[in-house]
């Protein structure tokens, strides 16, 4: 039951803490979109250059529920739908296998909408 | 008469550069007169530029006018040097380890808790790592989403700054708060268009990055 | 009628009484170092309405409303209205104007705009052109943090030059009759700026239009002994080092006389705001609810208040562009029993 706690935690933790440097050590027009966009990017550079599944294999949920690991799972969604369905499957595989995290942040962030209101 | 005009305002132009490029920062008095001196003649040149019949004329004091702003930039830059340098001697430094450690700190806890839900899910429903890891995600994007509700998030978020920006709940934070800061004006131009204020760029990009990367992995077999 | 000292100094030949003021400010303000010396303390960042820019356009009317009762007026008695805020288009003061009833000079200053609406009423009134005015301006923090940074629920970490903008209003009404308190000078400031491209640092991008019309000040009137206190609207922590260290440079030494609005109104440490307070509530609450009273306590008192403002606009912040600072000094003096005018 607690096989990889630490691992992620500490892989995790490690993964965050890069983006706190960059945050900290980069001029102040490096916003938090940025560090979330090239999060995301280089996760699936480095997912495409096949460095991160070993990541994963090691860390687990340290590397899957960072952002680096929605752009590991777009390519991998990538790789197995071009498999599949060849040329078609560059288009479709990326949204495809992310569908579930988008469709649930959407469909949160209306609920939430509709029940909350902004605290400030 | 027009040909006299055109070669000293020429001369001026070329003779200030020099003068620009041999001034040293602390010289603010010479720094604001040429300023002024540059203020001047830009009106002049706009009104010279205003009153050419032709095109090609025209064109000419276009050109003078970009000089001119080019000198002004330049002489700006030199004028803010010291007291950008004096801002950067005043401004406190960030408390980096304390910052770094709390990153640390959430965004490990975060993935642990992450980890604990797919360990669970593999145990419960004999599924493999694979499969059960979505189940972590969607776990932490309701579990993020509702602390962004009840305005917990974003006290998170200033104690973790990365730690709690970079897990999938820093993204799904961005969407709903995003939605609900803008319930206000509106089902449509509010929540509908401002929900992907922080989202959309991040699903733009990495849409964008999984083509790419797989038109390369299509083309090379 | 005025008369103009030195390149840019005005004095007014019929003083502008300060007839009566009124602050209202949020329970984070109300939490900090005023506690409770606001006229009215609003418990709720909502305040009852159904948005962060009706709550601020309220408390602009109570701060408005309570300053004319303290003064015994009502507002379609006022010649004149004047005021600002940071939302689009300085909206919540065009909403106030709405229920007042006067004739209605809408101002920009950002946080200047309670030194410039002082500047410019005090003129209107001493140019003869009518009997009262009121000044009023706001801010609302939730109001403009969603409007120029993050949804307010967004968990980012703020640099430490960054400012707190300060969820308050306060109203002024200036009056052609004798008064305690009067405006007998002013400073109309320039734009200055120094390539300040960081909108989380609006201290450094306005200190240097601080100097500028401090100097000018000093300059012209030569009064730095006369001066009680010299104010500054919302320069916080950084920006008043800065403008300090530069008076100095400059042959002024102001140590003891000069304090900066952002940083008498928050507990630093305690309240996690960082450099300090900002926004045109700012310098409205501090001045109306700390500086004031203070200058009771001597039977005469100067007190100079510089109103800074960083006139940024979100748009061109995102192009890359620099933030424009400016800066109005306004001389306002004590006399115990009041003056003619």
């Amino acid at each position: 039951m607690l096989d990889g706690l630490l691992t992620a935690f500490v892989i995790g933790g490690l993964i965050c803490v890069l983006a706190q440097l960059i945050i900290e050590l980069t001029p102040y027009s490096i916003t938090p979109a940025h560090i979330l966009v090239c999060y995301v990017v280089g996760g699936a550079v480095l997912s495409g250059l096949g460095w991160y599944q070993p990541l994963v294999d090691f860390a687990g949920a340290g590397a899957t529920v960072p952002l680096s690991g929605f752009g590991h799972m777009l390519v991998q969604g990538v790789f197995e739908a071009v498999g599949e369905e060849g040329l078609k499957g560059v288009f479709t595989g990326g949204l495809t296998a992310s569908a579930f995290g988008i469709t649930v942040a959407l469909m949160m962030g209306f609920l939430v909408a509709m029940i909350f209101d902004p605290k400030g | 008469m027009e040909q006299e005009q055109k070669q000293a305002l020429e001369q001026a132009m070329q003779s200030r550069e020099k003068r620009i490029r041999n001034l040293k920062e602390m010289d603010a008095t010479e720094l604001e007169s040429i300023l002024i001196e540059l203020r001047e003649e830009h009106q002049h040149l706009v009104s010279l530029e205003a009153d050419c019949a032709d095109a090609a004329e025209a064109g000419y004091y276009r050109q003078l006018i970009k000089q001119n702003q080019n000198q002004s930039t330049l002489v700006q830059k030199k004028r803010d040097k010291i007291y950008q340098k004096q801002i950067k001697t005043v401004t406190p430094k960030a408390p980096l380890m304390k910052n770094i450690g709390r990153a640390f700190l959430v965004g490990g806890l975060i993935c642990a808790f992450g980890q604990l839900i797919i360990n669970s899910v593999m145990l419960q429903y004999g599924l493999d790592f694979k499969e059960a890891a979505p189940f972590a995600s969607i776990t932490i994007v309701i579990i993020a989403s509702l602390l962004t509700g009840i305005g917990v998030y974003d006290e998170i978020g200033r104690y973790g700054g990365a730690g709690s920006m970079v897990p999938i709940s820093g993204f799904a934070n961005s969407v709903v708060s995003a939605a609900l800061e803008f319930k206000r004006e509106g089902m449509i131009y509010g929540i509908g268009a401002k929900i992907f204020q922080i989202a959309g760029p991040v699903i733009l990009y990495g849409t964008l990055a999984s083509v790419i990367i797989g038109l390369i992995y299509y083309v090379m077999g | 009628m005025g008369r103009r000292i030195g390149a840019r100094a005005l004095l007014f030949d019929n003083p502008v009484g300060i007839r009566s003021w009124a602050t209202a400010a949020g329970r984070k303000e109300a939490g900090g170092k005023l506690g409770q010396q606001f006229d009215f303390i609003i418990n709720h960042n909502q305040f009852g309405e159904k948005s962060w820019e009706r709550a601020e356009q309220k408390m602009q009317q109570y701060a408005l409303e309570l300053a004319l009762e303290k003064a015994g007026l009502y507002g379609h008695q006022l010649d004149f209205f004047l005021g600002g805020d940071l939302l689009n288009q300085i909206i919540a003061t065009s909403y106030t104007a709405r229920t007042v009833g006067a004739p209605y000079f809408g101002l920009y200053g950002a946080c200047s705009s309670l030194a410039e609406g002082m500047i410019l009423g005090s003129c209107l009134l001493d140019g003869g052109f009518g009997k009262r005015a009121a000044v009023c301006t706001s801010s609302h923090h939730d109001a403009a943090e969603r409007q120029l940074r993050y949804p307010t629920e967004m968990g980012v970490q703020r640099t430490l030059s960054a400012q707190w903008t300060v969820t308050g209003s306060g109203a002024y009404i200036l009056d052609c009759a004798p008064c305690e308190w009067s405006i007998t000078g002013a400073l109309p400031g320039r734009i200055v700026d120094r390539g300040i491209k960081n909108s989380s640092d609006m201290g450094s991008a306005m200190a240097a239009a601080a100097v500028d019309t401090i100097c000018a000040w000093l300059e012209d009137m030569n009064d730095l002994e006369q001066l009680d206190y010299i104010i500054t609207g919302d320069l916080g922590k950084i920006g008043y080092e800065i403008c300090r260290k530069q008076l100095l440079e400059q042959g002024y030494d102001v140590i003891d006389k000069y304090f900066d609005c952002g940083m008498q109104i928050y507990h630093a440490e305690d309240q996690d705001v960082h450099a300090g307070g900002s926004g045109c509530g700012c310098s409205a609450v501090v001045l109306g609810a700390k500086y004031l009273p203070l200058m009771a306590q001597k039977s005469r008192s100067r007190l100079l208040l510089v109103g800074t403002g960083a006139l940024l606009s979100p748009l061109t912040v995102q192009q890359g562009e620099t933030i424009p600072g400016i800066a109005h000094a306004v001389l306002i003096e004590y006399r115990q029993g009041g003056v003619t005018c």
